[in-house]
């Protein structure tokens, strides 16, 4: 029969509907509102993973995401997502589920030798044993290593799921929905404040579905949730979040939450994200997290069906699944007493209730009595056995002087514990809050608050069903009263029958064993043992982060919530300090694993990055144009005829170019209109140039500093009226240099009369250049003489193009007659189509931005940002023309005279000629004096550009050498693995030296 | 992500609306070529770099596109103050009394 272990009756599972599932390939079946691991311990089954180091198999710990133990593959659309937490996996028709880290399966694992290899492993193993030799790391061990260790393996298909993103403000953010969180709902809703209200569980109520004992206003607790639920729904101003976990709590009470809205549902509708990324601004935060239990540790403390007591008793009360036939409990806490009461009373054995106190509550021994079960005070459990699932537990009697004698063996098939409850402070504790020390309730709790929170209920210390609903009515209404000004009278509900438990210990409990050989597992995620934590402190950690890392205790995925206090409990023991001496570690993002997908949304694939197409976007598509990425511009890169690769189709074009014409898209590069009374004023302090008297419809090579006399940038800039300018920049710098402008602006020269606008994306520009530029143009130009007298180089005149209105620049980066024509981006592409079609009648060409390089190249004229780093400086670049040498100021003046910007030996513009004539450097490789030189010589420079020249038919590069200018004509060295190409330093300009083709 | 305060806009937006521009108050001089190499060098690349209040230049760049000033607490990541450019450096110390008390 399936699900042998499940109840008769009750629990919050829907038992008209069964739900088939798989593990590990085996069909089982469970019912709606089941997780994963109700569902598997309903049909009896605990083993469901093997530990991290020692491969030891390991059974469902807990009930909640805390799960360090129950982690599986689940697979969907075709692959797994692995890590899941079984107790967060809610079951659906067909869901298919793995085990994880066993080879060749769950039942015979044969990394498992590891546990009987387990003293070669002890903490920090890795850092003792595979020093030496060092080469051996990257390819002996680490593979090995990463092979044996790790978890689930990773999916390896692109994620087939899409995640959504969204934003919300609210006025009283409540951070789950037990008894706490539920009671400052309602206190918080009925003030009219917007509240949200989430939950990591798919059902909210917390604690409150589990608990049997007691009522609240004379309802059973987990119906008195369900009421309030609905109270709450039908409330306009509440948003409810089943399914979402508060991730990350940031500044200013901006909360991250991740709401997974279709891994539940078997056949989730195609439109929905698989998860929601909410960014919470919440005026107020009331952090309802409750609390958790802690494991006891004791030797061989992780068998399968070995779990926490008030897990076993959420699998009871709420799912209808029982943990076993024959169950021992053991325990330092009254709250585990109940599972036990919970358990007989559903039909279990409890073979004895073994606590470690001596004394316990008078009330508890007459409840346990009237069951009939073997109490045992005093008490601890000092080993198990059973490989596969706990046989047996041996128990051991602590004398007054605290030792332990043996107390005789009982048989079990799952044993309860319980060592307390630990609160759970730690979105309080990314909220950048400290926690202080209580010695009265044993736990670490809030401190001062640094944001606007506040922590109810058990997550602050507080127990006792009653207590707890009473401190969330209270925080609830103090977070609307301070979030809206605005209270209202809510009746509290009051609660009865469910006392607060007491009692609880912390780290190792006593016992008879050799405390050098057993293992009492603390992390269990991470395989550290109590004895791991003695060697840390024994090898000289001492601080409690130092024993984190040295031992990963704490670094499994629930942070530590379960095992640091036990670890801290255990190094203050070694270290013989006070607990709240050694501290504990920060709780940091994310509460939980959050999946990469969550933070990413929808910002993937296109969406990734803005894509930014010039007009001429789609003709360059059409005509099979290959792109090149520049920033997030596409720019077409070169244009292949039939069976041409890039060289031949770049050495067509430059040909093109020079023999007759070409077209080039210019559209990217970036375009300020700088206007104003001052205009010219002010592009006279921001340029190295002299901008006064340039006159209208005149151009002029523009050189922009920093103040420390580096070259940032470059352009020509148009005169257009007296008090306007056309300035350009370069593609990639457009963004900085209007940034920069505006900078000076407004805080440096606010007094100056000059507006300036970007309009890079105003303008389409085409740029047509080569020897019949003109010839292509004029039958589209009106108002313009272009004659060579009229329109001479460096000219810009407006008129028509086309019929549009347009800024006609006479410019050049080729070295050839060049128009640039500015048209309003929307006729763009009619004028890109319109010049294509006549450059080809021409038999010109269209070029791309390879060919625009070798030209600019072939004439010297640099790029700022290839030719230079940063670190140039115009006279480096030969480039002192360009500097008015009457200015009394410009923006990097000052920084030109810098003692090491004049001293001789800086690095200067050179052409690079290859011996050879056919090698082609490599742009950014070294240039030496010697062929050979010794190791440790500095470089004397490095190429800044190099490509093949089709015009002068051999390479050409551009070089950055020390005292460059200094060397023409001698011979240095770039050195290659294959061995140094000798090069002649000449004159960074080949073609055209006196530039004798501009002017035609 | 924090939320800044435009003393423009006179609203609160949040962080990834704004640049921050370094360090404030640091004029450019009015004749850098009198400065001397040591005084330029400080104006170039010497800052503060306080623990606690700091006066910085953030700009509203996707925004009224404004560059002010703020005092922000580099210990606890809080802006205590925005002004405009322009507008003098408040009194830090009585700043400090009164956020870092």
């Amino acid at each position: 029969m399936s699900q042998k272990f499940r109840t008769d009756k009750g629990g919050r599972i829907d038992r008209d509907r069964p739900v088939a599932f798989s593990f590990d390939g085996e069909r089982l079946e469970g019912y709606e509102g089941d997780t994963l691991a109700s569902a598997l311990i309903a049909n009896g089954i605990h083993l469901v993973g093997r530990s991290f180091k020692y491969h030891r198999p390991r059974g469902i710990l807990t009930a909640g995401s805390e799960e360090p133990n129950a982690l599986v593959g689940v697979y969907r659309n075709g692959d797994q997502t692995p890590n899941l937490r079984a107790t967060q996996v809610e079951i659906y028709e067909g869901l298919q589920s793995i085990s994880q880290n066993r080879f060749p399966s769950l039942d015979f694992d044969v990394g498992a030798i590891n546990d009987w290899l387990s003293p070669l492993f002890p903490a920090g193993f890795y850092y003792k044993t595979f020093m030496w030799p060092r080469a051996f790391w990257d390819r002996v061990y680490e593979p090995i290593i990463r092979a044996a260790a790790g978890l689930g393996k990773p999916p390896t298909s692109p994620d087939h799921d899409y995640y959504a993103n969204t934003y919300a403000h609210c006025d009283v953010l409540i951070v789950g929905s037990g008894p706490a969180g539920l009671a400052a709902a309602i206190a918080a809703a009925e003030t009219g404040a917007r509240i949200i209200l989430c939950d990591e569980q798919a059902e909210f109520g917390g604690t409150l579905l589990s608990e049997t004992a007691g009522s609240i206003d004379g309802k059973t607790p987990s119906d008195w949730a369900d009421d309030t639920i609905e109270r709450l729904r039908a409330m306009d101003n509440v948003t409810l979040l089943p399914r979402t976990t508060a991730f990350g709590y940031f500044a200013q009470n901006f909360v991250a939450l991740a709401e997974r809205v279709t891994d539940h549902i078997s056949e989730p509708d195609p439109n929905l994200p698989r998860e929601r990324l909410w960014q919470v601004r919440a005026k107020e935060v009331v952090i309802a997290a409750g609390s958790i239990e802690r494991p006891l540790v004791f030797p061989e403390n992780d068998r399968p069906g070995i779990m926490n007591a008030d897990a076993a008793r959420t699998y009871l009360n709420r799912y209808g699944a029982k943990v076993g036939q024959k169950v021992l409990v053991a325990t330092a806490s009254d709250t585990a007493w109940q599972a036990a009461f919970d358990l007989a009373d559903a039909g279990t054995e409890i073979v004895a209730i073994a606590d470690l106190r001596k004394d316990v509550p008078e009330a508890l021994r007459s409840i346990a009595a009237a069951r009939g079960i073997r109490v045992e005070t005093a008490c601890s459990v000092t080993g198990t056995s059973g490989r596969k699932r706990v046989a047996s537990a041996m128990l051991g009697r602590i004398s007054d002087s605290g030792g332990v004698t043996s107390a005789g063996e009982v048989s079990c098939d799952a044993l309860l514990m319980s060592g307390g409850w630990t609160p759970t402070v730690s979105l309080y504790s990314q909220s950048r809050g400290k926690v202080v020390w209580d010695a009265e309730a044993g736990a670490f709790l809030p401190g001062k608050h640094v944001q606007n929170e506040r922590s109810a209920g058990s997550s602050r210390g507080l127990y006792g069903l009653n207590e707890v609903l009473a401190d969330g009515y209270a925080a609830g209404e103090e977070a609307a009263k301070a979030a809206t000004g605005k209270s209202a009278k809510v009746a509290y509900s009051v609660a009865s029958g469910a006392e607060a438990g007491c009692g609880g210990t912390l780290g190792m409990v006593p016992h008879d064993r050799d405390a050098s050989r057993v293992k009492a597992f603390v992390d269990y995620q991470n395989d550290v043992t109590a004895k791991d934590v003695k060697l840390a402190v024994r090898e000289g950690m001492h601080s409690i982060e130092h024993i984190k890392r040295y031992t990963t205790t704490g670094m499994a995925t629930d942070q530590g919530r379960l095992s640091n206090m036990n670890a801290l409990a255990i190094a203050s023991d070694a270290l013989g300090k006070p607990l709240p001496e050694v501290g504990l570690t920060t709780f940091r993002q994310p509460f939980t694993p959050t999946t990469f997908g969550t933070f990413a949304g929808p910002s993937r694939g296109d969406h990734f990055d803005p894509v930014r197409k010039t007009p001429s976007h789609e003709w360059v598509v059409d005509h099979d144009g290959v792109f090149e990425d520049v920033g997030q511009w596409k720019r077409a890169w070169y244009f292949p005829k039939a069976g041409e690769d890039m060289h031949a189709a770049v050495a067509r074009e430059c040909k093109a170019v020079r023999e007759k014409l070409g077209l080039f898209d210019g559209s990217t590069l970036g375009k300020i209109e700088v206007v104003g009374k001052d205009a010219a004023e002010f592009l006279e302090r921001m340029y190295t140039n002299p901008w006064k008297k340039l006159g209208v419809g005149k151009c002029r090579y523009g050189l922009m500093l920093n103040e420390a006399g580096f070259v940032i940038d470059d352009g020509v800039v148009g005169r257009l009226a007296e008090d306007r300018f056309h300035v350009t920049t370069t593609t990639g710098g457009a963004a900085h240099v209007f940034a920069t402008m505006e900078d000076y602006l407004q805080t440096e020269w606010p007094d100056l009369d000059v507006w300036i606008t970007s309009t890079t994306e105003q303008y389409a520009v085409a740029a047509v250049q080569g020897p019949l530029a003109r010839e292509a143009i004029a039958p589209f130009v009106e108002g313009i003489d272009l004659s060579a007298d009229a329109f001479p180089h460096m000219s810009v005149a407006t008129g028509t193009f086309c019929g549009v209105p347009c800024r006609l620049f006479r410019i050049s980066f080729t070295g050839e007659i060049g128009f640039e024509i500015n048209v309003p981006r929307r006729h763009g592409e009619m004028v890109w189509k319109t010049l294509a079609h006549e450059v080809e009648k021409l038999g010109g060409c269209v070029y791309g931005t390879e060919t625009m390089h070798v030209l600019r190249a072939e004439k010297g004229y640099v790029i700022v940002g290839q030719e230079t780093d940063g670190t140039v400086t115009p006279d480096d670049l030969g480039m002192n023309w360009a500097i008015g040498k009457k200015k009394h100021d410009f923006v990097g003046k000052r920084g030109l005279q810098r003692p090491d910007l004049v001293a001789d030996g800086r690095k200067q513009l050179v052409g690079l000629l290859t011996k050879d004539a056919k090698s082609v450097l490599e742009e950014g490789a070294q240039v030496t004096k010697s062929p050979s030189p010794a190791a440790g010589t500095p470089a004397d420079g490095h190429v800044t550009s190099s490509y093949f020249s089709p015009v002068m038919g051999r390479p050409i590069a551009l070089a950055l050498v020390k005292d460059g200018r200094n060397l023409m004509g001698q011979t240095l060295h770039v050195p290659m693995p294959e061995g140094a190409i000798s090069v002649e330093v000449t004159d960074p300009v080949f073609l055209d030296p006196k530039g004798e083709r501009l002017n035609g | 992500m924090l939320l800044i305060h435009c003393p423009y806009c006179e609203t609160e937006r949040p962080e990834l609306e704004f640049v921050c521009r370094g360090e404030a108050h640091i004029a450019r001089p009015q004749d850098p070529s009198s400065q001397t190499d040591e005084e330029w060098m400080q104006f170039l690349y010497l800052r503060e770099n306080p623990k606690g209040l700091y006066a910085e230049r953030w700009r509203h760049i996707h925004g009224c596109g404004r560059f002010f000033n703020a005092i922000r607490d580099t210990i606890s990541d809080k802006f205590v103050r925005v002004y405009k450019t322009g507008e003098p450096r408040p009194d830090m110390e009585a700043l400090a009394r009164e956020f870092q008390a």
